[in-house]
């Protein structure tokens, strides 16, 4: 399944593999849900100046911010919503990448997503922001990773 | 009588209460568009064979009950639009032409994006200004004949609230907008479901309505105008079906209301609009409302003594709709755990965000009722809120 085995790549998998382990403990909607909601609440706080309209994901539904910043070659996002479930997905999704190689999160896999049951939070067509913000996460590492030389995505210069 | 309504939904039975954005479909609307394409299509108007008349009569027949329905003067007036959205854009296109620099379009603090968006174009292209009625923290609107100038051409005002469910005044503003020669187009998207409409009585100049929110099929709605501002009204779109001599030079139109429908209609749509109205005279709307304004009672009871929930839009005069919010969690949240209930509810600004930006909130959770609801049904949403707030409320 992971074409390129990195060290970084397998982390990336590891990480993913381990939040599918532990959705499968839920035996109903609402353990997984309470446990979304949980993890919305932990999140770390996002820095208030980056919740401006440059990192703004406007979705319909609810909103989402996103930045991120490459150090020593390694990438780190920090995220908010206004939703608290989104948020739940957004830890989940920031303790999938954050840290990683930008040629890692480009090249990295997105089952879990499916496997633990909230593809539809993902939809196109929900309009929540975190599809929007995955691709963002996903272009950013991109920029990063044909641009090492820059600490902040082209976009935001 | 509803098919989809047997749907189940997460492992439960759904519960549909996301009606104003869309009712589900009973079978006689679902057989009479089966029908009309199985035995009368054909296009309507030009040809002089067998299926072409058959079709031709259905699409007008479909034209007479809608006139019935909202007991218009002539059939003449009641245009065929792709719907409701569509049927404001007509006026307001025509109005880009009409109004002058200085001229003033009133609408209100409640309105739909498709009752703004429209009126901010025809401004653009002609010089004019929007102004808006207020509201107050109840979501009544705080009409008063003062704020009709010398100057307003036309008041765009809905009837009733889709974020809210106020009902709005629209005899009285009907009234003063005659006294001072002002045009009144009245949006009726969430009116047409829930209240007998009578164009006459209220005497308002155009009143819009949507098919898919009242039974019917999607991509078919009304625009209703009294003859004499029809003839007025410069043409929306041009093509056929709409002209009466064609040059390369120039063209004369049709009569209204082929005027406003060019290309070939939603014939189809038609006939399941006028479906869906016989099946709704066939229960009463007055039934109709009166079941829903019980359900509506009801809910808002049951919800208002839930802590930490708080009920937004508290008019006197309501139709089937309830907002509320939970805390001060977005209503997003509310949303996907009443889904995985088993029941459909919108959350968010309700394509009304200068409504929510008046109010402070970013949106809201909105249960709408319709004709097939039940107060069982309110037991298990009830359960579902509480479950809910309690997962969402630390």
């Amino acid at each position: 399944m992971i074409e390129n085995h990195t060290e970084g790549a397998r982390e990336i998998a590891r990480r993913q593999a381990e939040i599918v382990e532990e959705f499968s403990m839920f035996d109903d909607w609402s353990a997984k849900y309470e446990y979304l909601i949980e993890l919305g609440r932990s999140l770390p706080l996002i820095d208030p100046k980056l919740k401006d309209d440059t990192h703004l994901i406007r979705g319909c539904q609810s909103r989402v911010w996103m930045a991120s910043e490459l150090r020593a070659g390694l990438i780190r996002y920090t995220a908010d919503s206004d939703a608290i479930i989104t948020k739940g997905i957004i830890a989940l999704l920031i303790r999938s990448f954050d840290g990683s190689a930008p040629t890692d999160i480009v090249s990295a896999e997105l089952e879990f997503i499916d496997q633990i049951g909230l593809r539809e939070h993902l939809s196109p067509t929900r309009a929540n922001g975190l599809l929007s913000m995955l691709k963002q996460m996903k272009y950013d590492a991109l920029a990063f990773s044909s641009r090492p030389d820059l600490d902040k995505p082209t976009h935001l210069k | 009588m509803f098919p989809i309504l047997s749907t189940t939904v997460h492992g439960k039975p759904l519960i549909y209460f996301d009606n104003a954005a869309s009712t589900q479909k009973p079978t006689p609307v679902l057989d009479a568009m089966d029908r009309y394409y199985r035995e009368s299509h054909s296009n309507v108007h030009r040809g002089v064979h067998y299926l072409s008349q058959k079709a031709t009569d259905a699409f007008e027949r479909a034209r007479e009950t809608v006139r019935t329905h909202i007991n218009a003067f002539d059939s003449s007036e009641i245009i065929f639009t792709k719907g409701c959205t569509d049927a404001i854009n007509t006026v307001a296109s025509g109005y880009s032409t009409l109004l002058k620099p200085g001229d003033e379009v009133l609408i209100s603090s409640l309105e739909h994006h498709s009752n703004i968006v429209p009126w901010q174009m025809a401004c653009a292209r002609s010089g004019a200004s929007i102004k808006v009625i207020p509201i107050d923290d109840s979501g009544t609107l705080l009409w008063n004949r003062t704020l009709l100038g010398p100057n307003t051409r036309i008041v765009a005002v809905n009837h009733v609230s889709n974020a809210l469910g106020t009902i709005n005044p629209i005899e009285l503003i009907a009234r003063n907008c005659r006294e001072n020669g002002t045009a009144l187009l009245v949006d009726g998207a969430q009116s047409g479901p829930h209240l007998s409409i009578d164009v006459r009585a209220l005497d308002v100049d155009y009143y819009t309505l949507s098919g898919h929110k009242i039974y019917g099929p999607t991509g078919i709605g009304i625009l209703y105008g009294k003859r004499e501002r029809l003839d007025q009204l410069p043409a929306y779109q041009g093509g056929g079906d709409m002209i009466k001599t064609v040059s390369f030079q120039s063209s004369t139109y049709a009569e209204p209301p082929f005027k406003f429908e060019a290309g070939t209609p939603n014939i189809a749509g038609a006939v399941g609009l006028a479906a869906a109205l016989n099946f709704v005279n066939s229960l009463g709307i007055d039934r109709i409302a009166a079941h829903e304004n019980a359900l509506l009672r009801e809910a808002t009871e049951r919800l208002s003594h839930i802590e930490d929930l708080r009920v937004v839009g508290t008019a006197a005069h309501k139709a089937s709709v309830l907002s509320f919010l939970i805390g001060d969690t977005h209503p997003y949240d509310a949303g996907v755990l009443l889904d995985h209930q088993g029941i459909a509810i919108r959350t968010g600004h309700h394509c009304t965000q200068p409504l929510m930006e008046r109010l402070g909130i970013p949106g809201t959770a909105r249960a709408s009722f319709a004709v097939y609801n039940s107060t069982s049904e309110l037991d298990v949403f009830e359960r579902a809120v509480r479950k809910a707030a309690q997962m969402l409320v630390a």
